[in-house]
């Protein structure tokens, strides 16, 4: 959580308040908050949105400094601006309002032009075509307040395929810098795309990077998918589909497009798989005779092992990131509740007690949070609690949210959200873990299901 | 003699609509609740059954509207109703006198759930309507189950009206499946 770089800087040379340990301290702040509210309220929490200030940061057109690489330059600007804006932590200082004109790289910076328009970070950048056919996109982020550069500048090289890539390379570099947490925007979403009506839908797997960009089919709309799950390294989904007439565990290489299904079992039907963070093992539920439990599976050998046995309905595994233990639903105390067990099975220890039922519990890639759907007074909502069920907070309310997935610094949850009635759909939402900065997802048409990749390598 | 040859008929069709993966829940045709669009998919899976005069009691369509091929919920609940049982008996008897006939059990849940909890309940509904066919003397090796969780509704209003429509197990019949 401790910032380096502002840490580090002593003397502030303006006598306001450092903005940037403002922002965290409103991050912590953030997070302990609506606890409170979700424990003594009541379950219909209306979200608050803007309580913090989001810091200004101005992005300058990034360089061009070569010949035909303006297009790629102003596009790549417009990505990082993007990607720092989606937060909720920033808002960007319009173009039309600098002073000073970025025009090279590696001019010195005009602290007072921008500390004018009350720039707080400043982002400057250039893009140029390397001799190889590749891009390379450099920038340096800045410290108006104090007046220095706030970590070294970066460059990243690539095909120019790849621009986006390098474009969220760079906001996350920046957003790390400045909140101290991880980054997110190099990452990937796979998600079940839905077509027709409600009482005939139409779904296929889809991916898309986290912000809706560069989406493409990974299969066709020819039967029922649900629920893809990233592999640890981002390179295989494990999903159910329908193909065979019944619910079958499936695991797709992202890159070759072909999919092959788990070793069978007997029993009907196989579903709501995840993978172990070393990604060889799959933890899933298999139904016979009626009855749901879980089960692991190594991928290498198709070797399964029972993890739980029981006449209730055990489902919705996700292991912790140490791969000890697993979080899971059950209703064996007559309601959908959450409950740990370790990775081999054995004695679970029951960790939600508030109203309602809550289902799908995902662990935080962090380690250190639970995301879970809660059913409670006909609402949906998605919230967060410790793993020992302790500080549980409501994040959204409507009328079906559900299938939270973390971002890769387990500071965002993205999830499907759906509206009722006969022309209901369901569409990819985000918010912070804090309750702030819901937004929708952009998707060309109906979306559920989404699974959060790892930051890409 | 003309029970034998409408019997013909009937497994004609249903061989017919088994003749192929996607196709062998088919024979539900638009009373299923849509299972032969969920496993035929596109819009160009279109199934096609003889339904039959209701009247002619070996016909897909006095399965489905005589003696009824489907049993409702109550929320969250797999317990079969004493209608529930009704209609069930009513198809165990249908069944028992055709034994070529085989079956699959879908399981359906209405929208009020999460996604992986509904497809366990709709196997638990399925698995329910299994049993007491079983239970009336129709062999098991008859019987397939599958759940579509809230995947498949056939009402698609957020009310109770339609809610209490969606919570059901229907009997598809098929055939040759497991024979």
């Amino acid at each position: 959580m401790t910032p380096q770089n502002p840490a580090q800087r002593t003397d502030p040379p303006m006598p306001r308040p450092l903005t940037i340990a403002r922002l965290l301290l409103a991050l912590v702040l953030g997070v302990s908050a609506p606890a409170l509210r979700a424990q003594d309220g009541p379950l219909r929490i209306e979200i608050t949105e803007g309580v913090i200030e989001p810091m200004p940061v101005a992005v300058p057109g990034f360089v061009a400094e070569t010949a035909g690489a303006d297009a790629i330059a102003a596009d790549v600007t417009r990505v990082v601006a993007s990607d720092l804006v989606g937060t909720g932590l920033f808002r960007e200082i319009p173009r039309e309002a600098h002073i000073a004109r970025v025009t090279s790289f590696d001019a010195p910076v005009a602290y007072g032009d921008w500390r004018a328009i009350n720039t707080e970070a400043l982002v400057t950048g250039a893009v140029g075509l390397a001799g190889d056919g590749r891009i390379v996109v450099k920038f340096r982020l800045f410290d108006v307040v104090s007046g220095q550069p706030l970590g070294d500048g970066l460059q990243f090289a690539g095909p120019p395929g790849q621009w986006r890539r390098m474009a969220h390379k760079v906001a996350d570099a920046v957003y790390s810098r400045i909140t101290g947490e991880g980054g997110y925007f190099d990452s990937r979403v796979v998600f079940v795309a839905e077509s027709g009506p409600k009482n005939e839908r139409l779904k296929q797997l889809a991916i898309m990077d986290y912000d809706g960009a560069n989406l493409a089919y990974l299969t066709d709309t020819s039967t029922i998918v649900l629920a893809p799950r990233f592999s640890p390294d981002g390179a295989r989904v494990l999903f159910t589909t329908f193909e065979t007439g019944f619910p079958r565990i499936k695991l797709l290489d992202i890159n070759s497009g072909i999919a092959r299904p788990l070793a069978e079992q007997p029993g009907t039907m196989t579903f709501a798989p995840r993978f172990s963070p070393n990604g060889a093992t799959v933890v899933y539920s298999l139904e016979q005779g009626g009855n749901t439990d879980l089960w692991a599976m190594e991928i290498g050998t198709g070797r399964a092992t029972r993890l739980t046995n029981a006449p209730s309905i055990e489902t919705a595994p996700s292991f912790s990131p140490d791969g000890a233990r697993i979080v899971f639903e059950s209703d064996r105390s007559g309601t959908q509740q959450l409950y740990i067990m370790p990775a081999g099975g054995g004695e679970a220890e029951r960790i939600s007690f508030g109203q309602g039922r809550y289902g799908t519990p995902v662990w935080s890639p962090r380690g250190d949070m639970i995301a879970f759907t809660k059913q409670n007074a006909g609402r949906f909502h998605i919230g967060v609690m410790r793993t020992d069920g302790s500080e549980e907070r409501l994040l959204t309310a409507s009328f079906l949210d559900e299938g939270p997935t973390w971002a890769p610094n387990g500071r965002v949850i993205m999830f499907t959200r759906a509206t009722a009635g006969a022309t209901g759909e369901p569409a990819l939402y985000s918010v912070d873990i804090s309750g702030r900065n819901l937004r929708r997802v952009p998707t060309p048409a109906a979306a559920s299901d989404p699974a959060w990749s790892p930051l890409l390598p | 003699m003309k029970i034998q040859t409408t019997a013909l008929i009937l497994i004609g069709a249903l061989a017919l609509s088994a003749c192929s993966g996607p196709n062998r829940f088919g024979f539900g045709g638009a009373g299923a609740g849509g299972a032969g669009a969920g496993a035929a998919g596109g819009p160009a899976g279109i199934d096609m059954s003889a339904l039959g005069d209701p009247s002619n009691p070996d016909s897909l369509a006095h399965f489905q509207q005589v003696v009824g091929d489907r049993v409702l919920f109550s929320v969250d609940q797999s317990v079969l109703s004493d209608e529930a049982r009704s209609t069930l008996l009513g198809q165990a008897a249908w069944l028992n006198a055709r034994p070529a006939v085989n079956v699959i059990v879908e399981g359906h849940a209405d929208e009020q759930g999460t996604r992986e909890y509904n497809l366990a309940l709709g196997a638990r509904r399925a698995n329910s309507v299994q049993e007491f066919l079983i239970s009336q003397g129709v062999a098991a090796n008859r019987i397939r189950t599958v759940s579509y969780g809230k995947e498949r509704p056939i009402e698609v209003c957020s009310d109770e009206a339609c809610y209490a429509q969606n919570r059901r197990a229907v009997t598809v019949l098929t055939a040759g499946l497991g024979s």
